[in-house]
C-alpha cells in the first residue's frame, strides 16, 4: 500500500491546524498520508484529475467541476466520505421583514445580494431558485432582478463567508442607493449572523429556500492506491467525537462525524452551475468574470 | 410519551434554541422530540440547528415549500461524547490538590473540565512548591486593606524642611523607590508561573504586586514632593537588587525577597516612620510597613511550609544567601548617601551629639534587622547558630 496526498483549499488559517492534525493522527494509524494545500479549488481540481494528488477535499462546486473533468478525460474519481453537516443544506433568500416583497416574484425590478461569483451557497443556487421562479436574475441592464455580487475570497466557493455576510448587511445599507431588496445565504448562516448581530432577530422574513442539496465531498482521483483510499475512508469514518485529541479539530473543521459519500445531492448545483454557463460540460470555466 | 416543546412564536435566531436545548437535556440520544412553534421559519432554522449540534431532524412535511407536519428533533450522540472523559479540577471549596494537573488549565478550581485543550505551561504545579496555609487568609487581609495612595496620605501636609533634612528623605525615597520596583516584578513574575489552581496565592501575589505599585507611586511623589530633582543610585545597590530578579526558583525567591530583604525592610520603614521628619514622610512610610508585613508573613509561612515538607529544603536556602554573598562580595552595598541620611533623620539636626545620637540609632536599627532575620530563620528551621551565619550574610543593602 503507498501513500497518499491529500489537498485541501487555504480558505483560514485554521486549515493548517486541522489537517496537520489529521496527519498526525492517521500516521499514529499507520496510514503514510500528508497533505498540500491550494490558494483556490479550480487548481485543485485540476491537480486531482491530473494525478497529481490523490485525494481532495472538494467543495460541492468543485466535485461538480472535477466530476466533468474526469468525464472528459476518462479517469475516474471515487467519493471517500463526507461530513454529517455536508447532508440536506438549503439556502435561502431573505427580506426586511418590512418589506413589500411576499414571494420570489415580488423580486423582479429588485436588487438582490449575492456572495461571491464561484459561491455555491450564496450566488449560483439561489440564483437558480430565482429563475425557477421566473425571473432573469444577473449584473447586466437586459436583466429583471439585479445582482449586486460581494466578491469576497473569489476562488474559494464561498468557504469564506466574507462576502455573505456583505450580502446580509448589504438589506440595511445606511445609504439607499446601496440597499439590497434581498439577500441570499445558507441557512446556517441566517443563524449565525443572527447570533452574531449582523443581522438583528427579526429584522428579516425567507421568500425564498431551495430544496435540500449536498455540500462538502472528499474525492480520490486516478492517481490514488484503491487500498489506500480505503484506508483513510475507514479512519475517518472511525473518529470518535468523545476523542479528546479529535475534538478540537473535528469542531474546527465542522462536524460530528464523518458519513459515507453520497452523490445524490448534486443535481440541483449541476443545474446551477449549466444555468449560469459557470463551467462547459467538459468542466472548462466559463464564467467571464471568474478570475480565482 | 414523547417529549415536546412549544416555542410559540419564538425562532432560533431569537433564542429559541434554548427551549429546544433545555427541552433535550432531559432525554437520551436516540430519544425524539416534537417541536412545535408559529415562526415562519422554524423548520428551516431547525434544521440547519441540529445539523450544526449533531441531532437528528425529520420534517414530516419534508418537501421544498416546507410546511405541514410535525417537526422531530433525534437527540444525538455529540452532547454526551464531549463530556465524557470530563474531571472536576479539584474541589471548590476543599484545599487544592496536591499536584495540579496541566491539563486542568485555566480552569476554575472545582469546574468540570472537558478534556483537551491546551496544558497549561505553568513551572509551579504541586502545591508545596508556592502553598502555605496562610495564603486565603492573607490573601483577604490584603484585599480588606488596599488603600489610595490619593486620599490615604494627606499631600497638602506641610514639608517645609531645612534644605538638608529635605535631601536626606529625597534621597532615602529614591532609594526606597528602586527597592520597590524590584519588590513588584519579582512577585508579578513568579505568578505568571504559578498553576491557577492555586488561585489564592496568585491572588495574594497580584495584591502583592499591586502594593508595590502603590509604593513606587507614594516614595516618588515624596521624593519630589518639593520639586527637587530625585537623589543617587549606586551601582552596587542596583546590582543587590538585580541579583534578587534572576532567581528561578518559587520558594527561594520568595526566601530571599520576603523573609531576608522584605523583612529587613519592615525594620527599615518602622525606623523611617518613627524619625520621619514631616508628615508625608511618616504617612508613605507607615502604609507601607502595614503591606510588607503581610509580604513578609506569606513569605515566612510558605518557606516554613515547604521547609517542614522536605527538611533538605533548608539546604538549598542556605546555598541561596551564600550564592547571592559571594556575587555581590564586591560591591559596595548600601549606598553611602542613604546611609548618612539615616543617621542626619535620625540625629534631627547637625549638633555632633545629635549626630552621634544618630550613629547609634542606625547602628541599633542593623541590629533589629538582623535579630528579626534571626527569628525568622529559626521560624523556618534553621539552627539558631546556622541563622545567626545566614542573617550575617545578608546583603548589607538591606532588601
Amino acid at each position: 500500500m503507498t501513500g497518499l496526498l491529500l489537498g485541501a483549499v487555504a480558505y483560514d488559517p485554521k486549515v493548517v491546524t486541522i489537517w496537520d492534525g489529521f496527519r498526525g493522527w492517521l500516521r499514529g494509524r499507520g496510514l503514510d498520508f500528508d497533505y498540500v494545500l491550494y490558494s483556490n479549488y479550480e487548481r485543485q481540481v485540476t491537480d486531482l484529475v491530473a494525478g497529481r494528488i490523490d485525494v481532495a477535499w472538494n467543495s460541492p462546486l468543485a466535485w461538480v467541476r472535477a466530476s466533468r473533468l474526469a468525464a472528459a478525460a476518462g479517469v475516474t474519481l471515487t467519493p471517500v466520505t463526507m461530513r454529517d453537516t455536508d447532508c440536506d443544506l438549503r439556502s435561502v433568500v431573505v427580506v426586511r421583514t418590512d418589506s413589500p416583497v411576499q414571494s420570489l416574484a415580488g423580486l423582479r425590478g429588485r436588487t438582490v445580494a449575492t456572495g461571491a461569483v464561484d459561491s455555491p451557497q450564496a450566488t449560483l443556487l439561489p440564483l437558480s431558485l430565482l429563475r425557477a421562479a421566473g425571473l432573469h436574475p444577473g449584473t447586466d441592464g437586459d436583466n429583471d432582478v439585479r445582482v449586486r455580487r460581494f466578491d469576497v475570497g473569489v476562488g474559494l466557493h464561498g468557504d469564506h463567508v466574507g462576502g455573505e455576510r456583505d450580502a446580509a448587511r448589504a438589506l440595511f445599507a445606511a445609504d439607499p442607493a446601496d440597499r439590497a431588496d434581498a439577500a441570499c445565504m445558507i441557512d446556517s448562516n441566517l443563524l449565525l449572523f443572527a447570533r452574531e448581530g449582523t443581522l438583528r432577530s427579526g429584522s428579516v422574513r425567507v421568500v425564498g429556500q431551495t430544496p435540500p442539496y449536498d455540500h462538502c465531498t472528499m474525492t480520490a482521483g486516478p492517481a490514488a492506491d484503491e487500498a489506500a483510499v480505503g484506508r483513510l475512508g475507514n479512519l475517518l469514518l472511525g473518529m470518535d467525537y468523545a476523542d479528546p485529541s479529535l475534538r478540537p479539530l473535528l469542531d474546527m473543521e465542522g462536524l460530528k462525524e464523518w458519513r459515507a459519500p453520497r452523490l445524490s445531492g448534486y443535481a440541483q448545483l449541476e443545474r446551477a452551475v449549466d444555468e449560469a454557463g459557470f463551467y462547459d460540460a467538459k468542466g472548462e470555466i466559463r464564467a467571464s468574470d471568474y478570475r480565482p | 410519551m414523547r417529549a415536546t416543546i412549544d416555542l410559540d412564536g419564538l425562532g432560533l435566531d431569537g433564542g429559541g434554541h434554548l427551549l429546544v436545548d433545555r427541552a433535550l437535556g432531559g432525554l437520551r440520544p436516540g430519544d425524539e422530540l416534537t417541536v412545535t412553534g408559529r415562526h415562519p421559519a422554524l423548520r428551516l432554522h431547525l434544521a440547519a440547528w441540529c445539523r450544526e449540534r449533531g441531532h437528528g431532524f425529520r420534517d414530516g412535511a419534508d418537501d421544498s415549500a416546507g410546511d405541514g407536519g410535525p417537526l422531530v428533533v433525534t437527540k444525538g450522540a455529540a452532547t454526551g461524547q464531549r463530556w465524557r472523559d470530563a474531571r472536576r479540577a479539584g474541589a471548590a471549596n476543599g484545599p487544592p490538590e496536591a499536584s495540579a494537573d496541566p491539563r486542568w488549565g485555566l480552569a476554575a478550581r472545582g469546574a468540570l473540565v472537558e478534556a483537551g485543550g491546551p496544558p497549561i505551561g505553568a513551572h509551579w504545579s504541586e502545591r508545596d512548591h508556592v502553598w502555605a496555609d496562610i495564603a486565603p487568609k492573607l490573601y483577604a487581609a490584603a484585599a480588606a486593606s488596599q488603600w489610595d495612595p490619593a486620599t490615604a496620605v494627606d499631600w497638602s501636609a506641610p514639608a517645609a524642611l531645612p534644605a538638608e533634612v529635605e535631601a536626606a528623605v529625597v534621597q532615602i525615597m529614591t532609594y526606597l523607590v528602586e527597592n520597590e520596583q524590584a519588590a513588584l516584578i519579582i512577585p508579578a513574575r513568579l505568578l505568571s508561573q504559578v498553576h491557577p489552581h492555586y488561585r489564592e496565592v496568585m491572588q495574594l501575589l497580584a495584591s502583592q504586586a499591586a502594593d508595590e505599585a502603590r509604593h513606587v507611586e507614594v516614595f516618588t511623589r515624596r521624593g519630589m514632593l518639593t520639586g527637587g530633582p530625585l537623589g543617587t543610585s549606586s551601582a552596587g545597590g542596583r546590582a543587590s537588587l538585580q541579583s534578587l530578579l534572576s532567581e528561578p526558583d518559587f520558594t527561594t525567591a520568595s526566601f530571599l525577597l520576603s523573609v531576608l530583604g522584605e523583612g529587613t525592610f519592615v525594620d527599615l520603614l518602622r525606623f523611617l516612620h518613627r524619625h520621619a521628619p514631616d508628615p508625608v514622610t511618616a504617612d508613605v512610610t507607615r502604609l507601607a510597613l502595614r503591606d510588607e508585613a503581610r509580604h513578609v508573613a506569606f513569605g515566612v509561612a510558605h518557606t516554613a511550609h515547604t521547609a517542614r515538607a522536605d527538611p533538605s529544603y533548608l539546604g538549598v536556602l542556605r546555598q541561596a544567601v551564600e550564592r547571592r554573598h559571594a556575587a555581590l562580595l564586591d560591591t559596595a552595598g548600601l549606598n553611602t548617601e542613604v546611609f548618612d541620611a539615616l543617621v542626619l533623620l535620625a540625629a534631627g539636626s547637625w549638633e555632633p551629639a545629635a549626630i552621634e545620637a544618630g550613629w547609634q540609632a542606625v547602628h541599633q536599627l542593623q541590629g533589629q534587622m538582623d535579630e528579626g532575620r534571626r527569628r525568622r530563620l529559626a521560624y523556618i528551621g534553621f539552627p539558631d547558630d546556622e541563622a545567626a551565619e545566614l542573617s550575617a550574610l545578608h546583603t548589607r543593602n538591606f532588601m
